[in-house]
């Protein structure tokens, strides 16, 4: 009997070993965690509880008979993260360089359909060279097969990507669906195809790191949504990002003990906005000042910094932020940033995260680089996820609303819940220069005639109040209150009960 | 006495002559520029006249501007404060003019001590000891070379209206005698509108002390002990404390009664400042006389328990002083630190912008210690690059030197200012040195002490451990705050462990931690035990707890896996982990800053004046590259080594920010 239980120790032992001691001396000296250490972090300790240990690929050609190691270059189980449920693969580079196999597909696949069956987030950690040549077309299958579940939980559970190595190829589209990205810095990269084959095809010389490095994905291409010192912290990171995240889409986001009281007055907001309307103020002060002890987790941070998205608590619940930050381009909206915050507000809606909007808008930003872009549908998407949201929407009007992008910031038009302004708030069509300009055209040429005219149109209309005669704004407040009267605000809208019209889905402006 | 009095500044000396003001039951009226539409000053006087733009020369030191505010606001006297107009003899003699009592000294003093040739030659002639210099003005550099081989380097270079450390350069040779005349002498016309230059010996190693005198319109006058001034950085007082650690009753009562009869050969009233240079041996020699409030009188006050600015409104209005020297007793010891804006991690140059937070240690004022703040700035404020960096004076009091300064120390602990760089750091660290605590100190400390500027300091070991305690106790607070997070599989909660390791400084301390309901007792694995006591929670920035039976305060705050924690000018990062989280964490690599040291970065925003080379240029070692002016004082910025310039990226004229890449050399 002993020995028949030895016998199961010995085969874990040596299933936990991977690629082998060798392998794992090369990982570490990369500076990167093996998969099973990686998990070890993510997870609370000795929560987890792995599938598919024994599991070995079934692949006869090229020799590959006379190497089955237990676990097929991938570790999937279960496991907790401050007490709560969550799935979780790592694909271990040890073994056959994380290459994704038929059998290494399945169980990642297992674990999705236990996290949509259960209710759970999944992490996946991703470090692999990609599809397992030798097993041809089954290999390809096996992506595929995961890119349809990642279809089917996208809303249904959060998913997380990791990157901790190498994603390249068809291997990079099931990250792509999911709710976010995160990547290590230089240890991570991610392209559809690497510099070799760019060399080949356009003659482009360029380094991993440069097509795909975390730098890349975090500030051009905005494919990842966060960047990383190392596995250590990046792990840690993802744990706190997981306290923000409901379970799943029908359980309600999380709620926790706070220290921090609801009705705090913070005066020092009063002096937030500049004098001159043309100097810029950091956004971020605010944020950090009305959240819960000032902690803010924000979600691409690097990319199109002229607007903000992240995750607040406010009475220790999660609350989603979009914010104009008038330090970058004026806070203008253009492609980048309606992109940006249009993807965010819509994993909120998602997941019931009640979504605060911070406006500070001078309106899209123009030119034939925007045009050319495309900046009428991608201004569209925000404008269609804040219209579609159903979740509790509270807006605050720190200064500037102007124009359409006025419309487009979680306006009362499109359903905002509260909407708020401070006794700064301009809410116009566009500022007051630019409208003198074309309603008093023919005056162009007098110069203290239009100054006048300037100054009359700023006297009417850069308020707040024009708006609040109409009910756009349900009232006017003094920003030291922002915190109490945004938490009350919030705490009225538990309740909030909203549905939009059946449909098989709508047709949003991709 | 005044029904009001207008005050002729801004910042925290403004605020200081309201409080004691309003004490007396004076209404009072501030000046205020554009820059200045929201300041403390503002907020707390009566009533307040807006004077011009931001700058200066447009606003706070226009005698017109000020006197039409007097006129505007029916003022019958004006306290100058320090700076701007207050040793300004035709600001006196505009205020005698339209009738209205100058809270100062009498005109003929600012004169004849505000010029320092003049109040030399005085000094000499009532007998006070001074420093051999060239009494005479100087023409040119050619002529401030030679006088200066006359006298014999070191010398020091002055504008004859200067003060504040403006316009003065210490020159060792003839290159840098010719470079300080022209740069003083700019520098004295901007701020002073006066560019004349004299030259002195270079006293080495000397101490700065000066005597408060203060003399009232009837012949009566008193020296109310002396001030050391020794810390100092570029002539600009740091830290200020009294009395001196260094003077006997002997050589203080020599002193007193020189500075006193100074003040009575010219006929001086109301508080007055007698400088003096005092070297190794207690010998002194006279400096210069401040015919006006100093900055640092708050100390004075604290050890007297007479209010100054009380005094200089009664002997305004023509009473007579109603103590006496017999009257004078300096009980205990009183420090002041000033804080500036200026960020000690790069070079202690300007910082401006808004206050996030700003959050003064509370004031106290018992038998056994008194912690006093002035200051003229608020949270959400503005530090504008139009006046003196210095927001605000702490001060602190107790019976003997030791106390004074470890009140300080935990005065500055608990003192939380975000937004903008600040030299609190470097406060700390000197109440923490020992040549500081030892008294120990000349006005050369900061240029001995820290030579390659200040970049922070290693916490002692004991403090370590304190602080590694303190650390782990608050972090598993937050972590069990965590596990109580909605959503959690019943019964299968996460436990937190009792071993954490918990890193600092380079060092790694393994501890268990029993928690009770009071606190937390935290053994060191081969060590210590220490108990932590805190009602510290999350989200709290300052940490005020109890290790060991004494009390620890520290600015926390939140990084992965631990905080960012600050005290005693330590500026360290602590992670509390799990003994596995630690083991695998060894694994990850040290990642280094990426090389800047091929490019000139500016170090701090500001306006660039000029660019003194060009593309292709090779530049020796010390060559000037170009100027930045911010805060109204120019930087020169220099190679610190030979190099060919390949790239320029800004032209004179440009606003830069901190850190933008002015050049970059092959």
């Amino acid at each position: 009997m002993k020995d028949i239980l030895q016998e199961l120790e010995t085969r874990r032992a040596q299933a936990r070993l991977g690629g082998g001691e060798r392998r794992i001396a090369a990982q570490h000296a990369k500076g990167k965690l093996t998969a099973r250490e990686r998990v070890e972090l993510l997870l609370d300790e000795g929560s987890f509880e792995e599938f598919d240990m024994f599991v070995a690929h079934r692949c006869t050609d090229f020799g590959m008979q006379d190497q089955r190691p237990s676990g097929d270059g991938v570790i999937t189980g279960w496991g907790t993260i401050n007490g709560r449920m969550v799935y979780v693969y790592s694909q271990d580079f040890t073994v056959f360089g994380g290459s994704l196999s038929e059998t290494h597909a399945q169980k990642i696949c297992k674990i999705m359909d236990m996290a949509m069956q259960n209710g759970a987030p999944v992490i996946g950690i991703n470090d692999s060279g990609g599809a397992r040549i030798q097993e041809g077309v089954a290999s390809l299958a096996g992506y595929a097969e995961v890119f349809q579940r990642n279809i089917m939980a996208s809303g249904v559970v959060p998913q997380i990507s990791v990157i901790m190595g190498p994603c390249a190829g068809g291997a990079v589209y099931s990250p792509a669906i999911t709710d976010f990205i995160f990547m290590v810095k230089d240890t991570s990269f991610m392209f559809v195809t690497g510099p070799d084959v760019v060399k080949t095809v356009t003659n482009e010389v360029v380094t991993a790191e440069e097509l795909g490095g975390a730098t890349t994905h975090t500030r051009k291409s905005s494919v990842a949504d966060g960047a990383f010192e190392n596995d250590v912290e990046a792990l840690t990171e993802i744990r706190r990002l997981v306290d923000f995240l409901p379970l799943n889409n029908k359980s309600k986001p999380p709620v926790r003990p706070f220290f921090d009281d609801p009705g705090r007055l913070d005066h020092s907001l009063d002096t937030l906005i500049p004098d001159n309307p043309n100097t810029p103020y950091d956004m971020k002060e605010l944020i950090t000042k009305l959240s819960d002890e000032g902690d803010f987790y924000e979600i691409q941070e690097e990319f199109a910094k002229n607007i903000i998205t992240g995750f607040i608590r406010l009475e220790g619940r999660s609350v989603g932020v979009v914010a104009n930050q008038p330090m970058v381009l004026a806070g203008c909206l253009d492609n980048d940033s309606s992109r940006k915050a249009a993807r965010f507000v819509r994993f909120c809606d998602a997941f019931e995260i009640p979504i605060l909007t911070l406006v500070d808008v001078p309106g899209f930003l123009p030119g034939t680089g925007q045009e050319y872009g495309g900046v009428i549908k991608h201004g569209a998407k925000l404008l269609f996820a804040y219209g579609e949201a159903t979740v509790p929407k509270v807006t605050v009007i720190t200064r500037k609303a102007y124009g359409g992008a006025y419309d487009v910031m979680a306006s009362k038009h499109l359903r905002g819940d509260f909407n708020y302004a401070w006794p700064t708030a301009e809410i116009a069509v566009m500022g007051a220069k630019g409208a003198t300009e074309i309603i008093f055209r023919s005056e162009l040429g007098d110069a203290e005639k239009i100054a006048a005219r300037t100054q009359d149109y700023e006297d009417r209309f850069a308020n707040p109040f024009v708006a609040a005669e109409r009910g756009f704004i349900d009232e006017v407040i003094l920003p030291h209150s922002t915190r109490k009267r945004v938490c009350r605000a919030f705490a009225s809208l538990r309740g909030k009960s909203q549905q939009n019209p059946w449909k098989k889905h709508a047709n949003m402006p991709l | 006495m005044f029904n009001k009095i207008l005050i002729a500044n801004r910042g925290e000396i403004a605020c200081r002559v309201i409080k004691t003001a309003r004490k007396m039951g004076i209404e009072t009226v501030a000046i205020y520029s554009d820059a200045d539409r929201n300041a403390l000053h503002v907020e707390m006087a009566d009533e307040a006249v807006h004077i011009g733009p931001p700058p200066a020369n447009q606003s706070y030191i226009v005698i017109d501007k000020v006197m039409d505010a007097i006129r505007q606001s029916g003022a019958q006297a004006v306290h100058p404060g320090y700076g701007f107009l207050s040793e300004n003899p035709d600001f006196a003699d505009a205020l005698e003019t339209a009738g209205v009592a100058f809270i100062g000294p009498p005109k003929g003093a600012i004169i004849s001590m505000g010029d320092k040739i003049t109040s030399k030659k005085i000094a000499q002639e009532a007998g006070v000891a001074t420093v051999p210099g060239y009494m005479g003005l100087i023409a040119d550099a050619d002529e401030a070379v030679k006088i200066s081989g006359e006298i014999g380097y070191p010398v020091m270079i002055k504008a004859s209206a200067g003060g504040g450390g403006k316009g003065m350069r210490i020159a060792n040779t003839d290159q840098e005698a010719r470079e300080g005349f022209q740069s003083s002498k700019n520098e004295a016309a901007k701020s002073f509108g006066d560019d004349r230059i004299f030259i002195e010996k270079f006293i080495t190693q000397p101490r700065h002390i000066e005597i408060q005198v203060l003399c009232d319109a009837h012949g009566n006058g008193v020296y109310l002990g002396e001030r050391e001034c020794s810390i100092q950085r570029r002539n600009q007082k740091v830290i200020e404390e009294a009395p001196s650690p260094f003077l006997d009753a002997a050589t203080r009562k020599a002193m007193g009664e020189q500075a006193l009869s100074l003040a009575m050969a010219v006929g001086y009233t109301s508080a007055g400042t007698v400088e003096f240079i005092v070297d190794g041996a207690r010998k002194f020699y006279f400096l210069e006389m401040n015919t006006r409030l100093q900055v640092e009188h708050p100390v004075t006050e604290l050890i007297t328990g007479v209010d100054l600015v009380e005094q200089m409104i009664r002997v305004a209005n023509g009473e007579k002083l109603t103590i006496t020297q017999a009257d004078v007793k300096l009980n205990g010891w009183a420090i002041e630190s000033r804080l500036y804006a200026e960020d000690p991690y790069r070079e202690f140059l300007p910082s401006i912008g808004r206050l996030t937070r700003y959050r003064p240690p509370a004031e106290v004022a018992s038998d056994t210690h008194a912690v006093r703040n002035d200051t003229g700035v608020f949270e959400g404020g503005e530090i504008s690059m139009f006046y003196d960096p210095m927001i605000a004076k702490l001060c602190t009091w107790a019976p003997d030197r030791a106390r004074a300064i470890e009140e300080m120390s935990r005065a500055l602990d608990g003192f939380e200012v975000e937004g903008i760089g600040h030299n609190l750091p470097f406060l700390s660290a000197v109440m923490e040195h020992p040549k500081f605590v030892s008294g120990d100190i000349t006005t050369a400390f900061i240029a001995e002490e820290y030579p390659d500027g200040f970049s922070g300091v290693d916490l002692a070991d004991d403090l370590l451990l304190r602080v590694a305690a303190a650390s782990a106790a608050m972090y598993r607070v937050a972590e069990i705050r965590r596990t109580r997070v909605s959503g959690r599989m019943d019964n299968h909660e996460r436990k937190i462990g009792t071993v954490w390791v918990v890193s600092a400084q380079g060092r790694d301390f393994k501890v268990t931690i029993d928690a009770d309901k009071d606190g937390a007792l935290v053994r060191f694995d081969g060590g210590a035990t220490l108990r932590v006591e805190a009602d510290w929670v999350p989200g709290q920035s300052l940490a005020r707890l109890n290790v060991d039976g004494t009390p620890l305060v520290m600015k926390v705050a939140k990084v992965p896996n631990g905080f960012r924690v600050r005290l005693r000018g330590a500026d360290l990062k602590v992670l509390v982990r799990t003994p596995r989280q630690a083991e695998l964490g060894a694994l990850m690599p040290e990642k280094t800053a990426p090389d800047t040291s091929n490019m000139l970065l500016c170090p701090m925003p500001g306006l660039i004046v000029s660019v003194d080379v060009q593309v292709g240029d090779k530049v020796q070692n010390g060559q000037v590259l170009c100027t930045v002016e911010a805060m109204k004082m120019e930087n020169i910025l220099r190679a610190e080594k030979a190099a060919v310039i390949s790239k320029i990226n800004v032209a004179a004229g440009d606003s830069l920010a901190v850190d933008e890449v002015i050049m970059e050399f092959e």
